[in-house]
This record gives C-alpha cells, structure tokens and sequence, in this order.
C-alpha cells in the first residue's frame, strides 16, 4: 500500500489517540479496506453522520422557534397607546382556537409519528435480514410489510389538511394574521410548523420513491432513519406549540 | 501503517457543468465563495468610494453616477454595509478558505454532505442576486442601514427604497440565513465525524477550530435572524405589528398599531453581535496558523487560544444590549451587558498576548502572508481598544452617532477581518492553484493597504469626539463642522488611493493564478496536512488514501528533530498533543 510519506518509518498511533476514531469511508463498503469489508461498520459511522447532522439542522429550527418564542412573550406583554382615551391598555386579545380540530390533527400527527417509528424499524430489519435474503433459495415469508411509510405519508398529509381546515375555523371567527398579536402569532407559528412538514413529508416520498426504484436498503435506511428522527422531532415541536398557543393565548 | 484507502462520496466528475459550476467538491465549492466574495467586496468598496466622495463634494456630477441625491446617499450606505458584512466577511472567511481547507486539514476527503455543500453555494449566490436586483427596481434600494431598524424598514411608505427593494432586501438576507445555516451544519458535522486517525480535537490546527466555533456562532444566529426577518416581512406585506407601533407617516395613520421596534432590535442583536465573531474568529484562527508557520515556532498556548476563542464565541451571545444602550433599556440592563462586554476584552487579550508570545524571538519570516497575518494583530488592538469606550453607556451614548463608531467598527471587524482574508490569500492560493504569488507585489499591496488603512479609520475617532454624526448624507453647510472638512477630504484622498491599490492585489491574484511560477507540495514549509498532499490536491485530497495524524500542529523548532519543522503525519516527536 502506498503512504504519503513513504520515507517515514510511521509508528503506530498511540492508544489514547482516540479522539479521531476510525477514518472515514465512503460509500461502498470501504473496498480493500482494513476495515468496514464487510459494509456494516460502514454503515453505521454513514447512519452516524447522518443523525449527527440532523441534530445539527435541528438546532437550527429550534433557534427560529427560540426567536419566535421569544418575540411572541415580549409582544404579549408590551402596552399600547389608545388613541381614544390617550392611556396605554394590552392589545393582545384572546383567539378563539378550534381545540377540537387541534385535538384531531394532534392526535393524527402523534398517529404518524407511530407510524413512522414502525417504519423505521421495519426498514433497520430489513437491512439486517438483507443479507439472510440474498442467499438462494432462503425464504423469509412475504416480503411486503404493511405500508407504514405510505401511511405516515397519508396521515400526515391529514394533518396538513387539518391544519388548512384551522386556519378556515381562525378566519370564520374573524382571527385573521392582521386582527391582533395574538392572531398574528397563531398564523406564524402554525405556518412555520407546517412547512417543516411538508418538507418532512417530501423526505418521506423520496424515501418512498427510492423503494420502488429498487435502491438498495442501505440507501434506503439512513434516508429513513433520518426522516423518522425529524418526524418525531415535528410532533414534538407540534406539542410545544399547542402548549404555548394553550398558555400566551 | 500509514495510511488507509478510502473510497471517496463521489467519482471525480467529467464535463465542465458538473465540474466547475454544480461540483461537489468542496474545494471548488471554497473557490466558487472565494470568487463570490470578491466579486461582492469590489460592489461593495465602489459604494464606499461614492459615500466618500458624495461626504466632501455633495454636488458633484459623477460618471454613470450622476448626481447622489440623499436618498441615494442611504441606500448607498445600506448595501454597502449590507453586501460587506453578508457576502463578504461572512463568506470569504468560511465559506471560501474553510470549505476549501478544513476538509483537508481534518485528513478528511470532502465534507459530511457534499450535496448540502454545493446547494449552500448556489443559495447564496441567489442572495447575493437578489441582493443586487434591489438596485434596480422602483424606487431602488433601501434605505434603512444594514441593521434594518423599523419602523423605517417595516412599512413600504417610508421612502423611496423601503418598497420592492426593502422587500428584496429582507428576502435576500431569509435566504442567506438558510444559505449559512446548510454550511453550518455541514462544517460542525464534518468536523466531529470526519477526522482522520489521530486527530484528535487538540491536534487540530486553530484554522479548523475557528471555522468550528464560527459554525457554531452561526447556527444559533442565522435562526434567529430569520425568525426576526420573517416578522418584519409580515409586517411590511400582510399587516401585522409586531414591530410598528402606531405611527403617522407624511401625515396619514399608519394601520399598525402596538408593536415595538426595540423587538426587532433585540432579535437583530443577537444575531448581530455574534455575526461580527463569525467575520473575525476565522482570521484569528489563521492568524494564529501564519504567525507560526512564519516565526518557525510552536503557537504559544495552543489550549488558551482554543478556550480564548471558544470563550470569545460564548460571550458574544450575551452581549447584544450594548449595540442599544441609546434605546432607553432600563440602566440595570445597561449595567449588565456593559460588564459582559467588557469581560470580552479578557479572552481577547489571551490572544494578542500569545500571538506576541509567538512571534517572540521566532526565525519570523516577513513573506507578504506574515505581513498581513501581523496587520491583523494590529488592526485588532488598535480596533479592539476602542471597544471599551463604547462598552460603557457613559461613553456610548455620546459616542454611539458619530464617525467614532464608524471608524471602531471598520478596524476590529471590517479591516481586521479582511486582513485575515488577504493573509489566508496570499498563503493559501499557491495551494489552491498549484502557483505561487508575486511577493514584490504582494508587498506594494500590504504597505498600502496597511497604511491606507490607518490614514482612512483612525482620523474617524477625532471626527466623532468632534461631534461628526454618521449616516448623514451632507454635513458640508454645517457651521459647527467647517473644520472638519479638511481631514474629511484627507480620509476621502487616503480611501481612492487605498481602494485602486487593492486593483494591484487583483492583478496579483489572476496573473499568478495562471503565470505565477509553480509552488511546490509545501512551499512555506508547514506542518499541517494540506501541505502533504500534491499541489493542487487531488480531487479526494489525498489520492486515495487517508493520512494518520502523529502530532500536533505547530511542531517548529523540535530540538532534536532532523528539520525545523514536523508534519502533523510525521513520527510522533511529541508526548503532549498539543502545547
């Protein structure tokens, strides 16, 4: 094997040195490499990476919603000037949320995310069972699971719908973006999360899509795992935002 | 064994699109920032010129400028601020030289998500767009300042710019945001995940540190940045107030009602305070690299600059009040922020004293990348001790509108930064493209920019003790400053003759980009790994192969050793990884 610095007699690292870890492979198995040959190693520093990103992009969603938290509990508490009677009130009216539909869609939402949570596992057997599966004449049973990643795909293409419906309820009570802070609030947050959504759901149909093109399950996995991860994240911040639209209403 | 093989992401890709314009390398990526950014800052230096020129003859008739009304004065005053601190000082930094080199100096063939890198780019560069379509719209660009303070920037009533441009504007810097957040994430990824056997964090040359912790600083500030902006862009388009309070503009009722400009000055802050650490941080981290690399010594204190910085990024985020002290925040919160801010001094003082250590009786060689690693620590204790003046609200409140601010500002994070950028240039490019730089040229450049510098910022401390305000279009009939004139007119001479030297520096980059005479694998004889690959390096940085890393970084002068210098991949010299 050729090195770098082939005039250098190397010594071998020293065993405290493990800040680095193992070095990073690509794709493909690590190929003639003295490690990862077997692809499974591989794929776990590639499933590392990945969520270590995620958690990353999280943090970065979670400083948009700490931004909008924020604004949301110093414009709550700012008095007004009222030009009628030239003293300073509050101008942060209580909305009239549709709790009923909140309580549906949250429920549908928790319901994906249980979805998504079966998906994830199912795909990780997959991939374990890949291997089993590839030798001739070994058979497993039936192939096709229960769709969980189309269902969470449908479910929470629902909420989004139950969403859409929230905002129509906001509107027939006269809440509309412009009403007061309170209402302006309600519209952003809802807005924000439901895009943080939908780009949940297009992750899911790319998912979904690298399964009919017959992607290997590898591929298929982080791209899974991942999304699940995010998906459950959403519910959460889902969670955060009905307790704050509960509480600063 | 010294190495490993590694299978890179991607193939080297064929055909010039996916070679050139849509590559996933990263180190076509950091050039394609690099030239971004250079595009930016001559935009960017040509409006300053037409501010300093306008400041001294306001009536002046200028060629395809024509005459600057004071409107255009302020969107002058807008973009330049504007495209210098995003497109420039945000970009060049991290986006060029820390997509080009941290990868590599990690041992690492790409960053974590190469897809996510390119994307980054080609975001950006529709910001960057967008940024300058507000130029060319009804009613042209905005007026409001690179801070955007409303209720000025909030309503599309206030002024010729604050209409489509100002919308622009803000839609501009949303996709910034996005822009720097994909980069962030990919630079703290690849950074915890990608290094190479035996780098282990305290090996790390303080460059990659620096684009760490300038990554970190900027995934917790675009978000907010973008939140901010999202509300200012409902209240400018679909009638919100959540920063407009009831106002009357030219007579009339304006809609809004109840909201606070002082919300969007919060929010902007706390971006906006941690942003001048993301211009900076990165030149201190390649300043610390040269002043070693050239006085043939280790760093001095290599742990202290790591936790200096680290410190320095941390305190950044709770500092964001003394920006509005003039705001009429409670004294007690006045109090509390002056304090933070001034505990940055200690951290920063750890630096300049190391770096001094450093250079302290080293083999210092004066080639052009040291001259400006040295500007640097110049421009930073020169434009560093008037950051206690205006730490203190006593002081500020003064202070705060005049030219004082303006030539404080310039030093630490404008100049400084931009020295970090120049020294990373002209160290770096023989690496990038395989040729090295001209050094008499390199060496005009310095000396005039150095000097220009000075002659340009420094005056403007007397002008603001003397009472010149900033951000006025025209103060020339202004009995009171009569006698400022004169050295207004001397700061405007000293900035065309600054500016048309850097053209000597552009001539130097493109000529020895294609003529310079050929640089050798590690022509400054330097210790990290991007000096122990081939020159350029190949398209997965080390063909093939992963280096193991044996030392720290700043291994000069080893007693013992064979040469003055040991590679980070060389036989272990050392029992402490780091100094």
């Amino acid at each position: 094997m050729a090195t770098l610095t082939p005039n250098l007699a190397v010594k071998a690292p020293r065993t405290r040195d493990t800040g680095g870890g193992d070095p990073p492979s690509y794709g493909g198995g690590g190929n003639g490499s003295d490690h990862g040959s077997n692809g499974a190693s591989d794929y776990g520093e590639r499933l590392r990476r990945a969520r270590l990103g995620l958690v990353v992009g999280l943090t970065a969603v979670v400083m948009l919603f700490v931004g909008f938290t924020s604004a949301l509990l110093v414009r709550k508490g700012l008095p007004t000037l009222d030009q009628q009677t030239n003293t300073y009130s509050r101008d942060w009216v209580p909305i009239n949320l549709p709790w009923a539909l909140l309580v549906v869609n949250t429920v549908v939402l928790l319901a994906s995310s249980g979805t998504m949570e079966l998906a994830r596992r199912d795909i990780a057997r997959q991939r374990i069972l890949a291997p089993v599966r590839s030798i001739p004449g070994v058979s497993l049973g039936d192939d096709k699971g229960f769709p969980w990643l189309g269902s969470t795909v449908v479910l929470g293409l629902g909420f989004l719908v139950g969403q859409f419906l929230v905002w129509r309820a906001l509107q027939e009570h006269r809440f509309f973006v412009n009403t007061g802070p309170s209402s302006s609030f309600a519209y952003l947050l809802l807005a924000t999360h439901a895009v943080h959504l939908a780009g949940g759901v297009i992750a899911l149909v790319y998912a979904a899509s690298t399964s009919l093109l017959h992607k290997p399950v590898e591929a298929r996995g982080i791209v899974i795992d991942v999304a699940a991860w995010y998906w459950h994240f959403m519910a959460f911040l889902w969670i955060y935002i009905l307790a704050i639209l509960l509480i600063a209403r | 064994m010294a190495t490993s093989e590694i299978v890179h992401a991607h193939a080297a890709p064929q055909g010039f699109i996916r070679k050139y314009i849509f590559s996933l390398d990263h180190k076509v990526i950091g050039i394609q920032y690099f030239l971004l950014a250079l595009s930016a800052v001559w935009v960017g230096m040509v409006l300053s010129l037409l501010m300093r020129i306008h400041m001294i003859w306001p009536q002046a008739n200028l060629p395809i400028f024509g005459h600057i009304q004071p409107e255009t004065y302020l969107s002058i005053l807008t973009m330049h601020g504007t495209i210098m601190v995003f497109f420039v000082l945000t970009t060049a930094p991290q986006g060029g030289f820390g997509n080009y080199f941290l990868p590599i100096q990690i041992g690492a063939p790409d960053m974590a998500f190469p897809v996510l890198n390119m994307l980054s780019f080609w975001t950006t560069f529709v910001a960057f767009m967008i940024m300058l379509a507000a130029f060319f719209v009804n009613g042209g660009a905005p007026l409001h300042g690179w801070t955007g303070y409303p209720p000025l920037s909030a309503m599309q009533s206030t002024g010729p710019g604050e209409g489509l441009g100002a919308d622009l504007w803000i839609t501009s810097i949303a996709i910034f945001c996005a822009a720097s957040l994909m980069g962030a994430l990919n630079f703290i990824t690849t950074t915890l995940d990608l290094r190479a056997k035996g780098m282990s964090m305290m090996r790390m040359p303080l460059t990659v540190w620096s684009w760490f912790i300038t990554a970190i600083l900027g995934l917790l500030a675009f978000g907010v940045l973008l939140s901010a902006g999202i509300l200012l862009l409902m209240d400018r388009n679909l009638g919100t107030s959540f920063y407009v309070p009831l106002v009357v503009v030219n007579g009339q009722i304006m809609g809004h009602k109840g909201g606070s400009p002082l919300l969007w000055q919060h929010l902007f802050w706390f971006f906006g305070h941690p942003e001048v650490y993301i211009a900076i941080v990165p030149g201190m981290g390649v300043t610390s690299q040269l002043l070693s690399t050239f006085s043939r010594k280790p760093i001095f204190g290599y742990k202290a600059m790591v936790y200096a910085m680290l410190s320095i990024g941390f305190l950044g985020f709770m500092v964001w009040g003394h920006h509005m002290f003039m705001s009429g925040m409670n004294p007690w919160s006045a109090f509390a922020f002056s304090i933070l801010t001034m505990c940055i001094g200690v951290p920063s003082a750890i630096k300049t004293f190391n770096w001094l250590g450093t250079i302290w009786h080293g083999k210092v060689r004066f080639y052009t990348p040291m001259l400006f690693a040295v500007g640097f620590v110049s421009l930073f204790v020169s434009g560093g001790l008037s950051g206690p003046f205006l730490a203190q609200p006593t002081l500020d409140i003064p202070l705060h509108d005049t030219a004082f601010v303006v030539g404080h500002f310039h030093l630490i994070m404008g100049v400084a930064a931009i020295f970090g950028i120049f020294a990373a240039t002209y160290y770096w490019v023989p690496k990038m493209f395989g040729r090295m730089m001209n050094e008499t040229l390199g060496k005009i450049h310095f000396w005039f920019t150095f000097v220009g510098t000075y002659t340009i910022f420094m005056p403007m401390h007397y002008l603001g003790m003397a009472g010149q305000p900033r951000r006025y279009s025209q103060f020339t009939e202004v009995a009171y400053l009569q006698h400022l004139i004169p050295l207004n007119r001397f700061i405007t001479y000293a900035a065309i003759i600054t500016v048309s030297a850097q053209v000597v520096f552009v001539i130097n980059l493109f000529w020895s980009m294609f003529k310079g005479p050929r640089a050798s694998d590690n022509p400054w004889e330097a210790t990290t790994l991007e000096w122990n690959t081939t020159t350029p390096p190949p398209h997965d940085n080390f063909g093939g192969h992963t280096p193991v890393v044996h030392n720290g970084p700043y291994e000069y002068g080893v007693p013992g050793a064979a040469r003055d210098y040991v590679m980070q991949t060389d036989p272990a010299v050392s029992t402490s990884p780091a100094h």
